[in-house]
């Protein structure tokens, strides 16, 4: 029963790998559908194998409620030691049945969008891939097969987001995602290190440093105890992970890439930046909350982090007129939501509406994906209007994930995101202290706003009399095939019966949810010790409803009748703070001018300092090099060649000299001979003389 | 008067000093020839005095007539030689014959 927990991961594998090497014989042989048929025939059997877990893990009693598979042990160096090894526990199953389920239908879904693209083997292998990626960072059990998990569907949002990449702009956005979250995960790498730092110290010399979440958990207390300078360690390692968290969850500062990532396919935008790669984040802090729970500070600044981007991503949301941006922005909104909960220590709370989230903002972009399909690729809701009668299914699917999202009572966003309000409300008076309240009331201004510009796009899309396209796009619309609709059907369904799971104690039920993943959080909420009181969750609840209301109310005075125009005269009355908001705050240029300008004058600096000083270098020791040899050459042809020339002119001279003896007459040498013997005569004489003196 | 090696050396000598002025002054090829033969039979008569008065034994006398013979071969090769030189240049005169002057 262990190795089907490998079977979850790997099947999704096996048809990456199938799509990516014969995929493209397969999709020239029998059509692209097929290639959509094996990736999600994969998944689907991976979701079937991940509920029959679930199933046997509720037929266990809660203390026994872990499946684990130690494959064989992966790293060993020096004192680390970690294994490949696979947990599914409550916490696990539920993100696995999430991925897998929400992905099985959206790969069905794919099949019907994708269905004239060129490389959908190509497609279908990444989105695989993806799967594959996202079940190793959900099942993982310990940091470091986790971090492959986080990279692996990093790359994949990377390789999808530029899936069209002949489109320049679209290359970019990927590389844009790609680089933001290695910021990201550059932070994530070094809290790993502080971590395992930590551990070395606690178990001292000899002892063996695992990674594995059991482990971390036996140690967190005394890791507590632990200090570097004047921060305890888990509040350094718990702020770098966050780091990590903010890139792959588009969280303030590192949101600025999931706006572009919209520029890949429009059911990859629904199952990985809206569903559930960028609920990575929120899902490691869920994982580690033993650790976190050790630090309220580390915790606060997680919680205020989020609201302020749940406010400041929903305010985003009323100035875009691109369908995808809104919803991507919506994405950002909650996502703040969930890391406000986590960061109150409401871990279930932000599980509970991560995966309603996932249901119904996967719902959500699948709708924006029909419509865009029934719109001939038009994004732009300002040419939109009056398709409610013209696509209904999609209209009705639309409208009940935006009821959700908006937190209308009786749908799963609404009993996720009070349960949110209340606890981050609550969690002032427990180690929040007053920030707390700022988080509280952040939270609640957001879900306002959210409201708000969720029904803005509905009546802006969806109503008004007449659509504002051209011609041609009008008489092409067409409702989509029933392979996307169905699954807009099916995700509708999940946003409305999603909340169920998690109904709020005061309805005099114990939540299921939550008593599920209470073995995975339990003795974190023990240790943190937030009190709770059903009449303040009364009284957030009717908040909350009235929240919603007003925002739904605003959207429809303003919107309802003339659409995007109703909202001229309050446009022109704050065209400034309209203007802002429009160029979303300016950040992306004040990014490209503090980081990007910078690296780059940084860069050109560095090219100048190669082209003029390394440059000059070389070329100085070449330009002394050819002045040595000019010099060489000079000595060679003049001081080596003349010495040799001075020898052969001494030796002309003398020839010269001595040709005047040889007269060729006999007489003369004669002469020459016989007074050269007289000469000699002569010369022994006189050594003869001198010898006998 | 006694004859002794004194006498027959200033003979030789007497020959040699002929030979070579023979050879300096004559222009003739010829007449040079002829002195060289003044020179060799100078040295023959040393040859032959030296054995005779002083050592007295064959080897002088013997190297006499290996070089009366060597003289006979060598003036052979040398009139073949001056004919030679005056068919192709109508002289014999040894002032004309610079052609190996350096």
């Amino acid at each position: 029963m262990e190795y089907l927990l490998l079977l979850i991961p790997i099947l999704p594998l096996v048809g990456s790998m199938i799509n990516g090497t014969i995929g493209y014989f397969i999709q020239k042989r029998y059509g692209g559908e097929v290639n959509g048929i094996i990736a999600t025939s994969t998944i689907s059997i991976s979701f079937l194998i991940a509920v029959y877990l679930f199933i046997s893990l509720l037929n266990q009693p809660v203390e026994d409620r872990k499946i684990l598979l130690n494959l064989y042990n992966w790293v060993f160096a020096g004192s680390l030691s970690v294994d490949f090894e696979l947990i599914m526990d409550p916490l696990s199953a539920l993100m696995v049945l999430v991925v897998s389920g929400v992905g099985a239908l959206i790969h069905l879904y794919s099949i019907g969008y994708m269905h004239s693209d060129k490389s959908q083997w190509r497609y279908f292998s990444y989105l695989n891939l993806f799967a594959f990626s996202m079940l190793i960072l959900v099942m993982a059990d310990n940091l470091l097969l986790m971090f492959v998990g986080w990279e692996g569907v990093g790359l994949c949002s990377y390789l999808l987001i530029g899936f069209w990449y002949q489109d320049i702009d679209k290359a970019v956005a990927g590389m844009k995602a790609f680089i933001t979250n290695r910021v990201g995960d550059f932070g994530f790498l070094i809290g790993l290190f502080f971590l395992i730092a930590g551990i070395r110290m606690v178990e001292g010399e000899g002892g063996v440093v695992s990674l594995s979440f059991g482990y971390l958990r036996e140690i967190s207390e005394r890791l507590s105890g632990v200090h570097f300078g004047s921060f305890g360690l888990l509040t350094i390692v718990g702020l770098l992970f966050f780091v990590g968290a903010t890139g792959k969850s588009a969280q303030i500062p590192l949101y600025v890439w999931l706006p572009d990532a919209m520029a890949g396919p429009t059911p990859v935008s629904a199952l990985i930046h809206a569903a559930t790669m960028v609920t990575a984040g929120v899902y490691m802090i869920a994982r580690l909350n033993f650790l976190y729970v050790y630090s309220p500070l580390a915790l606060t600044v997680v919680a205020v982090v989020g609201a302020l981007t749940a406010l400041y991503a929903a305010t985003m949301g009323f100035a875009q007129t691109d369908i995808k941006k809104v919803l991507a922005y919506s994405t950002i909104s909650q996502l703040g939501f969930m890391f406000a909960a986590v960061g109150s220590a409401a871990f279930s709370s932000g599980v509970f509406h991560l995966m309603t989230h996932a249901f119904f903002k996967a719902c959500l972009f699948l709708g924006a994906g029909s419509v865009i399909h029934a719109m001939s690729g038009e994004q732009d809701i300002r040419k939109m209007g009056g398709l409610k009668n013209r696509i209904p299914r999609t209209y009705y699917t639309f409208l009940i994930a935006s009821l959700a999202i908006a937190g209308v009572p009786g749908l799963s966003g609404f009993f996720s995101k009070d349960e949110i309000l209340y606890r981050s409300f609550m969690s002032a008076y427990g180690f929040m202290g007053v920030w707390g309240y700022i988080v509280f009331f952040l939270l609640i201004v957001a879900a306002l706003c959210t409201a708000f510009y969720m029904f803005r796009l509905v009546f802006i899309t969806f109503y008004g009399s007449e659509v504002r396209a051209g011609e041609e796009v009008v008489h092409h619309i067409h409702e989509s095939p029933r392979s996307m609709t169905s699954v807009l059907i099916a995700l509708s369904a999940l946003s409305v019966i999603g909340g169920y799971v998690g109904l709020p104690e005061i309805f005099g039920v114990h939540s299921g949810l939550e008593g599920f993943l209470s073995p995975v959080f339990e003795e974190s909420s023990r240790i943190l010790n937030v009190p709770s009181s059903h009449t303040a969750e009364w009284i957030i609840m009717l908040l909350s409803v009235g929240a919603a209301v007003v925002g739904i109310y605003g959207a429809y005075r303003i919107y309802y009748i003339n659409g995007y125009d109703g909202a001229k005269p309050i446009r022109e009355r704050i065209a400034p703070v309209h203007y802002i908001v429009e160029n979303k705050y300016f950040v992306d240029e004040i990014y490209n001018l503090v980081v990007i300008d910078t690296v780059k004058i940084f860069s050109y600096l560095l090219s100048q300092f190669d082209k003029y000083v390394i440059d000059g270098i070389v070329n100085l020791a070449g330009r002394i090099t050819v002045v040595f040899a000019d010099l060489d050459g000079i000595i060679d042809k003049y001081i080596v060649d003349g010495l040799v020339n001075i020898v052969a002119q001494g030796i002309k001279f003398i020839g010269e000299r001595m040709r005047g003896l040889q007269t060729g007459r006999i007489q003369d040498y004669v002469y020459i001979m016989v007074s050269g013997g007289f000469l000699g005569l002569i010369l022994i004489r006189v050594l003869i003389y001198f010898m006998n003196r | 008067m006694e004859i002794t090696i004194r006498e027959t050396l200033l003979i030789a000598a007497f020959l040699f000093s002929s030979g070579i002025f023979m050879i300096l002054t004559r222009q003739n090829a010829i007449a040079i020839l002829m002195g060289v033969e003044l020179i060799l039979n100078a040295v023959n008569i040393n040859f032959v005095a030296f054995d005779r008065f002083l050592f007295d034994r064959v080897d002088g006398n013997v190297a006499a007539i290996i070089n009366i013979m060597l003289a006979a071969s060598e003036v052979a090769v040398a009139l073949a030689i001056v004919i030679c030189i005056f068919r192709s240049l109508k002289t014999a005169e040894t002032d004309r014959l610079d052609s190996l002057r350096g």
